[in-house]
Order: structure tokens, then sequence, then C-alpha cells
């Protein structure tokens, strides 16, 4: 019997992926590397030392403009939109009526409209729940001719300014529009990995020059979505479709630093009733945590989380190895008077009781270029 | 002493009513960075076939199987501290586990280095 599938998608950036020896998985609908022969190891500890580029041309990237673009977005998710200063980015997330996480995403407001950067599991979803809603005066535009490449690690910064100089002068969470080799990019000053660096949108036409020219500079190497997880795990980041689900409040996912003061008092998004009464009562049933296991078994998602009495008390969303911690590293969900730092917890993993901690994230410290005010 | 190979990718020497188990170096190229190995405990009985021991990769935990079956008298502690030296030297210092064969007659189905050789060619 076979099944019918649809034919998997390529980025800009494939014939390059296979000229460094990628080798290709199938993700979200597209052919990606997972990795480079260096390998997941190497790459994640390059990326951590140096400067890794990562082609993440599947995700998303959506214009929204018009008069009402800002107060609509805020109708679709808690961030504080309007009070968002041109050139700067936000972290947010869509909700649904009932307070789940339809996908989380970034914001940035720019001169006359606003980009935005989502998940490439769920573009298709988002791209319908917004066309859903979309106001006569919003207009939504899918930039599906550029790709996307993320510049990560502590030596980025220095090597980007070589092809763009003044990069390395914006903040965190910053935004410009710039010409890097002849191509009119987008630069922000973000990332999935704990580290310093940028987010590169480039017209698909020159995406492949770029970057056979950043990847010619010898801090630079080619990363593939095997050291991204490890990396942003790390880092304590959320991936959607396992830490973030439409089963998970922004309040039990812990990312309430990322609903604006003025959300949290007016409401106004989705699930907003649901997700306010979480704030205030804080009675909810599961908090994200991270989670560290004591000995060296990594506990995969999926993992049972125990109390010391032997009760389930949640499970694990993401784990596995971080190299850069040179342990096990995970996170999930437990029941929130379980969630407290160095809360004793035991892992179920292949029929054995592994002992763990509830511990602090990012797992280690991250590296975000903030200026000094 | 000889050593002979599974189509799960194990290998075992065998030296008189003992054999010393470990993964291939095709196996552990396969696998990648090898960062966790649960080996079986002494004294353990199993058969052929059973899952003997687990690798943890940075990516995936993968299943090792027993080539033969019999009694383990000797783990390989090392790996504890090192599990990367599946990597550096799957085929030696990397070894997982030792066994009191049960049955002689189980090794008769495993390949030789040179059947082995031609078996993994095919996979390629």
């Amino acid at each position: 019997m076979t099944v019918d599938h649809p034919p998997l998608l390529k980025t800009p950036l494939f014939a390059l992926h296979g000229e460094l020896g990628g080798k290709m998985v199938p993700f979200a609908g597209y052919l990606m590397p997972v990795q480079y022969p260096l390998g997941v190891l190497g790459e994640h500890n390059h990326t951590r030392t140096s400067a890794g580029l990562f082609d993440v041309s599947h995700m998303g990237q959506l214009v929204i403009s018009g008069a009402g673009a800002d107060r609509w977005l805020e109708s679709l998710l808690p961030g504080n939109i309007i009070g968002l200063g041109i050139g700067h980015i936000r972290y947010s997330m869509f909700t649904s009526e009932q307070g789940g996480i339809l996908d989380d995403l970034m914001i940035t407001k720019r001169d006359n409209d606003l980009f935005l950067v989502v998940n490439a599991a769920c573009k298709t979803q988002d791209i319908a729940h917004l066309h859903a809603h979309l106001p006569a005066d919003v207009t939504l535009t899918e930039l599906d001719e550029r790709a996307l490449v993320a510049l990560q690690g502590p030596k980025a910064a220095g090597v980007l300014t070589r092809f763009a100089p003044g990069v390395e002068n914006m903040d965190f969470m910053t935004y410009a529009e710039m010409p890097v080799c002849g191509a009119d990019c987008f630069i922000s000053r973000s990332g999935y990995t704990g580290e310093d660096g940028y987010e590169i949108s480039i017209p698909q036409d020159k995406a492949e020059k770029v970057c056979r020219t950043l990847l010619g500079e010898e801090e630079v190497a080619a990363i593939g979505l095997g050291a991204r997880d490890s990396l942003r795990l790390e880092a304590g980041l959320c991936l959607y479709g396992h830490d973030l689900t439409t089963e998970t409040t922004p309040v039990e996912a812990s990312l309430l630093w990322a609903i604006g003061k003025r959300r949290r008092a007016e409401g106004g998004f989705p699930g907003d009733r649901i997700i306010l009464d979480q704030i205030k009562t804080k009675n909810y049933q599961k908090k994200r945590v991270g989670i560290l296991p004591e000995g060296r078994a990594p506990a995969r998602e999926g993992t049972g989380i125990f109390a010391a009495d032997g009760t389930e008390i949640g499970s694990v969303t993401s784990g596995g190895y971080g190299p850069t911690l040179g342990g096990p590293v995970a996170m999930g969900y437990v029941k929130p008077e379980f969630a407290a730092i160095d809360t004793e917890v035991f892992l179920s993993v292949r029929g054995k009781q592994l002992p763990a901690r509830v511990a602090k994230m990012p797992f280690v410290p991250n590296h975000y270029y903030r200026k000094k005010s | 002493m000889t050593t002979y190979y599974s189509e799960e990718h194990e290998w075992i020497t065998i030296d008189g009513e003992t054999g010393t188990v470990g993964i291939t170096d095709y196996a552990q190229k396969a696998l990648g960075d090898i960062v966790f190995v649960e080996v079986p405990e002494i004294g353990a009985d199993f058969a052929k076939g059973d899952e003997i021991a687990v690798v943890e990769s940075v990516k995936a935990a993968s299943e090792i199987y027993a080539p033969v079956g019999g009694t383990v008298t000797a783990v390989n502690e090392a790996l504890e501290e090192d599990p990367a030296m599946v990597n550096s030297h799957a085929e030696s210092d990397g070894w997982f586990y030792k066994v009191k064969i049960a049955d002689a007659g189980e090794v008769s189905n495993l390949m030789d280095a040179d059947g082995y050789k031609e078996f993994i060619a095919g996979l390629e």
C-alpha cells in the first residue's frame, strides 16, 4: 500500500546544502539539513564558540499593513504591539478562545507595517487564521520569495559587520534593513540559540550568494536542525508542537513575561478570560519547568515525571543531551506545586526511576547583545 | 579468537565460552555522537535478540540486541564516563559487555568479517 504525501519542498539553499554534505530529512513539509559532516556535537560547539549559519527559510515570513494593523494584531495575541517602537521586535503567541497557544512568533514593527516570522509547521494554519479575521483596512502579504537564515554565535557580529557595517551596534531584538553583498536584507538581532546573532531575510535569488560569502569567512560553519534543537534547549527556548501546544496557555508555559502590562489590564485577545484568570488566581494544573537529570541518561520527549512518592506529576516535552552543559537536559510540564527550583523529581526512563531536579532556565547563560544604557 | 557480526550491527569476539560484544564502526557512524550507553547488569541472563543495551546519541536512543544468548559476566564501566569511546574505538575499547555463551550453535547464524562487509555494502 502506498500513501500519497505532498512532495517535500526545498528552500532556496537546497543545492548549497547538498554541496556542503548536509544530511537532508523531511521537516515541516521541507527537506532540511539535520546535520553536516561536522556532526551535531561539533556544530553545537562551533555555534557556542564561533559562528554558525542556519537555513531557516522553511519558516513563514509575513507582512501586515494598513492603518489598523497594530490594533487588529493585538486582537489575536496578548503582546503589546501598539506600544512597540519602530525597529523593535517582540516575541508573542497566537492564542485560541480556550487560551491555548496556536503558534509562537516574532513581530517586528517597521516604518509602515509589521513583519512577522512564524513557525514552518504552523504557517499554513496561521495564514488561514489571519485571513479569517482580516478587516478591510488591513492587508496580509506572504513573503514567499525570501529566504531566511540565522547567523549565531559570539563571532556572528564580527563577521556580519564586514558585509553590513553598523550591525554590530544593533541592540538585541531590534531590526534594520541594509544591503548585504548587494542583496536587500532585513536584519534582526535575534535568534534561537541563546547566543548573540542575527536573523537575515534575503531575496531568494541572492540567498545562496550571501550564504556562500558568510561561509567563506573562517569563523562560520553551516549548522543543521540537530544542533539547532540542542542549542535552543540549553537556552530554555520553547519548540512549538512540543513545549507549546493548543493544550498549553502562556501562563502554564511560563511565558508570562510576553504578556504586556496593558494587555493584562485590558484583555482583548482570544482566551483572555481564561488566561487573565490564571494570572490572577494562580489556579492552573501544570507549569513548564527546566529539568536536570542527575545521571547521564537523557530523558526524551514523553518521559513521565514522578514525585518521590511515585505519583505521576507530569511529562517531559523536550529532552536530550546538552553538549555545552556536558550532560542531559530537559524541559517539561509538572503540577504547579512541584515547579519550584530544586524540587526533587524522578524520570521514568526504560523502567527505571532516575533522580532529577527542577532547574532554572536557561541552562547555559545567554549572551544577547544589550547596549549599556 | 574470531569476530562475528549481526545484521543489527553488533560484533562479538569469541574466546572459548566467552564473547565480547560491541557495536560496529558502521553503526557508530550511523548513530553519530554518542552521549550515553546503558550496559546490562552483571549476572543478567538473556536470549538471542533480547534488548540488552541502549545507546543514546545526541539525537535519539537506539536499542542494542543480544547477538547470542547467555549470562553477562562483565561490562565496560569506562563507557559511563566516556561514552564517546564508542565513536572513537567502536570495535576495540568501546566494547559493551562480556557474555558466557549459552548455546555455541547461535554463533553459526552470524556473519564473518567478509560477510558483514558485503552486508553493509548492500545497504549503501
